[in-house]
């Protein structure tokens, strides 16, 4: 409780929420190693949990916080998943750069 | 009576035959393909046989009617059964389609025993007996079509059997296509039967004929004409007649059983069938007896000319069916059957004769290099002479008493029957000096080709010519009056008019004078001046050219008929509808797919940031779409640039 002191108002965490948000989605669209991508998909993900528990908070629902736990845990297995496919990726194409992945391209 | 006759044993057991040789017929052994094939014809006379010895040993009751419990077609007002009917004319028809068809199968095993493809020959020729036992005992008009088309296609398999020549399987197609024409004549009809008289069952529609005597000319005359359009595309009667000497590409038996005992007299059956059409209008039977007529003499005078020994048989064959259709449109409809029966016999004989000649000799057609066969086959020959006197009328064989038969009924109907019968007697005549000119070339004289080796063919192919010869002799031996007496509840009684015996005896003999008048000319330009015929022909260049090219019927079909259909469906069809009109549609459809594809294969570069660029943006547009109240920022954010712009 003393974390989310009463002097704090609430827009502050969302504001901070969508700062990370904003950078977890720059991060992806600037960044070309295929790990760094991955990390900012990890922040936006933690980027919407935080407004999660901050509404949860504010309104007394426990739901978003119950959210939270499934996002954390489907966020673990994804990054198990992913890990193991850059890894996969890396094997075969000796690069992480993403704009050298286009495989699939026309 | 009461036991049941079992009358759809007759259609199925060939149909079984058909099915076990035409699936596994490439497996089994020779011996047990030769065995179905024969067994099921066999067993399809003997019930055949059955049925007759219930009709004339019990007080019969005809028509017998065995119909299937499952009903065919129930549409509305339209109801259609698998009915079979057994009468006096559907018994003589399929005791003379199963006996000689069973005799020209024994035949076939000796004749195609070398053959490729023996299994399939024999599963067509059983297809063959099934459809044409279905046309023959169908009960209604519709069911009469299914056998009709099916032994077209029998027909059309058969002739086409040697696929790999050319010739045959344009024969093939041939026969087809011109049958086709006929088709559409009777489709057309049983559609008016259909509108008319609301049933295609023909002892109903005899019936309604009967209870309201305003059913004359008009419909009637439209109806039976249709029908007679079908007859003549199937029993190959001017104009339709093209097909039947080119169908004598198939195997000779298959000519014998198909292209002349059986399949082509359809056409009279199906005229006799439901004859009471035909007598409700005078017109139609009048354009009858003058297509049979016209026909007759028509086939006789370029079967005079022509050099192949089956082509002479052919075109004979489709003189005496149109015979048969004098016979019909002069309301002779049990002489015509007479004559139908008899000439099954001999026009089949002739036919297997001639094969077991062409047999021997190696596969030669050519009556120019035959000659002097007679003591090389002798029983051919023997068999062969029945079968030529019996043709030529001559008492007392078979086709004496039923030609007679026809040409005195036809005398009987007034001055435009007289011509009719005049137009018969030449017939006859001709008839008598083709039949002989074939008999003397292919068997008298001295042989013509020394690469000839006759052999005479085995006794598979010498008994049922055998038999065939006795039916010749004494098939007319039954006398026209009692025939017609067993068929007329069937075909109506109008022959038995004979009350002048004086004038049939003159008629008779007349008869009988151009027959030995046309073997006197024969002798004389084929046996004792063979040169003449040659000086003849070259006396009348004209005359000769006219029969020896058949009349330029093909070439006049061809130019006036097929190439404008061809190059209809070439230039119109082929190139304005499909590939202009079709094709532009496709090209246009498949055109705006690739524009399309086009422009939104730019969104698929393959560049994973920019997809995430185009969803963080399209996601920020929603967003934007959700967030701001634009119900206020519009006009507010016009004003404000209406300001801006300096008003």
């Amino acid at each position: 409780m003393s974390l989310f002191s009463q002097d704090v108002p609430i827009s502050w965490y969302l504001l901070l929420s969508a700062v990370l948000f904003s950078l977890g989605v720059v991060g992806f669209l600037i960044k070309r190693n295929l790990i760094t991508v991955f990390m900012s998909i990890e922040l936006m993900l933690n980027a919407v949990n935080l407004s999660f528990v901050t509404f949860a908070h504010e309104w007394h629902a426990v739901k978003g916080q119950i959210f939270v736990f499934f996002v954390m845990m489907v966020a673990a297995a994804e990054a198990a998943v992913g890990l193991a496919i850059i890894i996969a990726v890396f094997r075969a194409r000796a690069t992480l750069a993403v704009d050298r992945i286009d495989l699939m391209k026309l | 009576m009461n036991g049941a006759l079992n009358l759809w044993l007759i259609p199925l057991l060939p149909f079984a035959g058909f099915l076990l040789n035409g699936i596994l017929g490439s497996r089994l052994p020779k011996w047990l393909v030769t065995a179905i094939a024969l067994v099921t014809p066999l067993a399809a006379f003997g019930v055949v046989l059955n049925a007759a010895r219930s009709v004339f040993g019990v007080a019969a009751s005809l028509p017998y009617v065995e119909t299937c419990p499952i009903p065919w077609i129930n549409a509305g007002t339209l109801h259609v059964d698998f009915s079979l009917v057994l009468d006096q004319l559907s018994l003589v028809m399929l005791l003379v389609i199963t006996g000689v068809g069973f005799l020209i199968h024994i035949y076939s095993v000796g004749y195609m025993g070398d053959e490729e493809g023996y299994a399939r020959y024999f599963s067509f020729l059983n297809l063959f007996l099934f459809f044409m036992t279905v046309l023959v005992l169908a009960g209604n008009a519709l069911l009469m079509f299914v056998g009709w088309e099916g032994v077209g296609l029998a027909s059309y398999l058969l002739i086409g059997f040697y696929f790999k020549k050319d010739s045959a399987a344009n024969a093939g197609k041939k026969a087809f296509i011109v049958n086709r024409i006929g088709d559409v004549g009777f489709l057309i009809g049983m559609f008016l039967l259909l509108a008319n008289f609301g049933t295609l069952t023909f002892s109903e529609i005899a019936i309604k004929l009967g209870q309201d005597p305003g059913w004359q000319g008009g419909v009637v005359t439209v109806i039976a004409l249709c029908l007679l359009l079908g007859a003549t595309g199937k029993s190959a009667q001017l104009p339709l007649y093209i097909w039947l000497p080119d169908a004598m590409e198939g195997p000779t038996p298959v000519s014998a059983l198909i292209h002349a005992a059986t399949m082509v007299t359809a056409g009279v059956y199906m005229i006799a069938r439901p004859h009471v059409l035909f007598d409700h209008s005078a017109f139609a039977l009048g354009v009858v007896a003058i297509v049979g007529a016209a026909t007759a003499l028509f086939a006789a005078t370029i079967g005079l000319v022509q050099n192949d020994i089956k082509r002479v048989l052919a075109y004979s064959t489709i003189s005496q069916l149109g015979y048969m259709f004098l016979g019909c449109g002069v309301a002779a409809y049990s002489a015509a059957i007479f004559h139908l029966m008899t000439h099954a016999f001999f026009k089949a004989l002739l036919f297997l004769a001639a094969g077991s000649v062409i047999h021997s000799i190696g596969g030669e057609q050519d009556l120019r290099k035959m000659g002097g066969l007679r003591k090389k086959l002798p029983v051919t020959f023997w068999t062969m002479t029945a079968a030529v006197f019996a043709i030529a009328g001559f008492p007392p064989l078979a086709a004496f008493f039923s030609k007679d038969a026809i040409l005195y009924s036809a005398f009987l109907q007034g001055p435009g029957g007289r011509a009719l019968w005049f137009v018969g007697l030449v017939t006859a005549l001709l008839t008598a000096l083709y039949m002989f000119r074939l008999w003397y070339l292919t068997f008298m004289g001295e042989s013509r080709s020394t690469e000839i080796h006759a052999h005479e063919s085995p006794w598979s192919m010498r008994g049922p010519l055998v038999i065939l010869a006795l039916l010749s002799v004494g098939g007319g031996w039954i006398g026209i009056e009692r025939f017609a007496a067993f068929l007329a509840p069937a075909t109506g009684q109008r022959i038995a008019q004979s009350a002048t015996p004086h004038l049939e005896l003159i008629l008779s003999g007349a008869a009988v004078a151009v027959a030995l008048l046309g073997w006197l000319i024969a002798d004389r330009l084929y046996r004792q001046k063979p040169a003449e015929p040659a000086q003849v022909a070259a006396a009348l260049p004209g005359a000769y050219k006219l029969l020896a090219n058949k009349y330029y019927v093909d070439e006049i079909y061809g130019a006036t008929l097929v190439k404008p259909l061809l190059g209809f469906s070439r230039y119109v069809l082929g190139w304005v509808v499909d590939i202009g009109l079709l094709g532009g549609l496709a090209w246009l459809l498949g055109g705006i797919a690739m524009f399309a594809g086009a422009i939104l294969q730019r969104w698929q570069s393959g560049n994973l940031r920019s997809y995430a660029a185009w969803l963080a943006a399209g996601a920020a547009a929603v967003l934007l779409f959700l967030v701001v109240p634009w119900n206020s920022v519009w006009p507010a954010s016009i004003e404000f640039i209406w300001k801006v712009a300096g008003h």
